[in-house]
C-alpha cells in the first residue's frame, strides 16, 4: 500500500503555503466535502490531495459514500408499506376527528342524518304501499285490475275473492258485504273467476297468476258444494 | 435576460401544491393529509430505521410519526421546511420508543472498525485502493442497494442516525443537532466517523467489484 504513495507532509517541507499532514486532512475532510472550511483550509486541502494519493483516495472514497446513500433509490421501504400507511391513516384520523370536530361543522358530518331520514322516508313509503296497494289476499290470484272500479261486488268473511251479487260461489253468504270493486281490490280480493270472468279474459292471456287464480276458485266453488251439502 | 417561468418550473409547482395542501389541511380537510405527507413516506420510514434499525418496529414508529404530525398540523409554521418538521416528529417518535425500551438495540461494531470506542478520538482511514467516482447508474443493482444498506447497519447508533439525517435526509447540520438534541460539533464528528467508517466498509466491494456495471472486464468472458 505505500509503495508509490508520496508523502505530503515531506514535500511541503519548507515551502511557503500552508502545510497540512494526512491526519489533519482526514479530520477535515467531512467539512471539506461539505464546504464547510475556510479558504486557506480549503486551499491546502487542494494541495495536498494533488500530491497525495492516499489522501485523494481517501476522498474519492468518502464522496461515494455520500453520493451514494444520498440518492433517492436508498430509500427502500418494506413491500405494502404505502398501502398500510394509508389504511392507518384512515383507520386513526377519521374517528378521531370526527369525535372532535365542532357539531356539524363539515359537510360529511351531515352524512350520517341525512342517510337517517332517507331510510325513514323509505319506510314511510313502504307502509303507505302495503297499506293502499293492491294487496292481494290470495298468493295465487291475480287482482282484479280489469274489473270496473265502480262495480258493485261481494265479498265474504274466510273467502279471498269478491264475487258479483248472487254469485253461487260466494263461500259464506252470512258474512257478505258489499262494497265496490275498486274497495274490494283494495282490501286484498281477487275477482272470482266465474261469476266475473269476462273481466278476466285478458288476465288469463297473461299466464299463471290468473289461472293460479281459477284453480283457487275452484277450490273454494267445491268447498261451498261441501257446505252445501252436494 | 432570463426568463423564470414559475408555472412551468416542477420544484416552484410542487412547493405551491405543497403550501396549498398544509393550508387545507390545517383548514380542516384531514382528507388531504395523505396527499401532504405520501411524498415524504420514504424518507420517514428512513429515519425510524436509522435509529430503531428493526424494519417492523420502524414501520410502526412512522405511522405514528404522521398521526402526530397531523394531530400537530396547526402548529407547522411555514417558515419551516414540512419535510424537515416531518423528520425531525419521526425522530423524536423513534428516540422515544427506544428509551422506552420497546426496541432492542442491537448495538453496532464500531469498536472494531473504529478500534477505539471514543468518538473524541480521531478515526482512521484504513484502506487507501485508487478509488474513482462509482456511477450512479451502480444503485439500479438491488444487490448494490442491499450491500450499502447492510453496511449502514453495521455502525453504531450514534453514527448512524446523524449520517441518516444529513447524508441520507438531506437536513444541514444545525436541524440535524437540533433533530437529535446534540450540538453541532458532535454532529460534525460523528459524521466524519460514519463517512470514513463507510467507506472503509464498502472498500471490499469496490475491489471486488460490486459497484461496476460487470463483473468481468469488457470483452472478456467469465467462462
Amino acid at each position: 500500500m505505500g509503495a508509490g504513495l508520496v508523502q505530503p507532509v515531506a514535500i511541503r517541507e519548507g515551502d511557503q503555503a500552508m502545510v497540512i499532514s494526512c491526519e489533519q486532512v482526514w479530520r477535515e475532510i467531512s467539512n471539506y466535502i461539505d464546504g464547510e472550511l475556510d479558504a486557506t483550509l480549503r486551499s491546502a486541502m487542494e494541495e495536498h490531495f494533488q500530491g497525495c494519493k492516499r489522501c485523494a483516495s481517501v476522498l474519492a472514497g468518502t464522496q461515494n459514500v455520500v453520493k451514494l446513500y444520498g440518492d433517492e433509490r436508498m430509500l427502500e421501504v418494506p413491500a405494502g408499506f404505502s398501502q398500510r400507511l394509508e389504511k392507518r391513516l384512515e383507520e386513526r384520523l377519521t374517528p378521531a376527528v370526527a369525535r372532535k370536530a365542532r357539531p356539524w361543522s363539515s359537510w360529511s358530518a351531515w352524512l350520517v342524518p341525512a342517510a337517517a331520514m332517507v331510510l325513514i322516508a323509505a319506510a314511510v313509503l313502504l307502509m303507505n304501499s302495503l297499506t293502499f296497494r293492491n294487496f292481494v289476499k290470495s298468493q295465487h290470484a291475480e287482482p282484479g285490475n280489469h274489473v270496473p272500479p265502480d262495480l258493485v261486488v261481494v265479498v265474504s268473511d274466510g273467502s279471498k275473492l269478491f264475487h258479483a251479487p248472487g254469485c253461487p260461489f260466494i263461500h259464506d253468504k252470512a258474512s257478505e258485504r258489499t262494497m265496490t270493486a275498486k274497495e274490494a281490490t283494495r282490501e286484498g280480493y281477487a275477482p272470482c273467476t266465474r261469476c266475473l270472468r269476462q273481466y278476466l279474459k285478458t288476465g288469463l292471456s297473461r299466464g299463471s297468476g290468473a289461472e293460479s287464480a281459477i284453480a283457487e276458485a275452484d277450490d273454494e266453488r267445491e268447498e261451498v258444494l261441501d257446505v252445501a251439502g252436494h | 435576460m432570463v426568463l423564470t417561468d414559475s408555472v412551468n418550473d416542477p420544484e416552484q409547482a410542487s412547493g405551491k401544491r405543497e403550501r396549498e395542501l398544509i393550508a387545507s389541511v390545517q383548514g380542516g380537510q384531514r382528507e388531504l393529509f395523505y396527499e401532504l405527507v405520501r411524498p415524504y413516506e420514504r424518507r420517514v420510514y428512513a429515519a425510524a430505521l436509522a435509529i430503531l434499525r428493526n424494519q417492523e418496529d420502524a414501520e410502526d414508529a412512522a405511522q405514528e410519526a404522521m398521526l402526530k404530525a397531523f394531530a400537530n398540523i396547526r402548529k407547522f409554521r411555514a417558515e419551516a421546511r414540512f419535510s424537515t418538521w416531518l423528520i425531525q416528529i419521526t425522530v423524536n417518535e423513534a428516540l422515544m420508543r427506544r428509551r422506552r425500551g420497546r426496541t432492542v438495540v442491537m448495538e453496532g461494531i464500531d469498536n472494531r472498525h473504529s478500534g477505539r470506542g471514543n468518538e473524541e478520538s480521531e478515526y482512521a482511514p484504513r484502506d487507501f485502493a485508487d478509488w474513482r467516482e462509482i456511477p450512479s447508474e451502480a444503485l439500479e443493482r438491488k444487490e448494490v442497494r442491499q450491500r450499502l444498506a447492510e453496511a449502514l447497519a453495521t455502525l453504531d447508533q450514534k453514527y448512524r442516525q446523524v449520517f441518516v439525517l444529513r447524508d441520507v435526509e438531506h437536513l444541514n447540520i444545525q436541524e440535524t443537532a437540533e433533530a437529535l438534541g446534540i450540538s453541532v460539533a458532535s454532529v460534525k464528528t460523528r459524521l466524519l466517523r460514519a463517512r470514513l467508517m463507510l467507506r472503509d466498509l464498502l472498500a471490499a466491494g469496490w475491489e471486488q467489484g460490486w459497484f461496476s456495471r460487470l463483473p468481468f472486464e469488457k470483452g472478456t468472458k467469465p467462462w
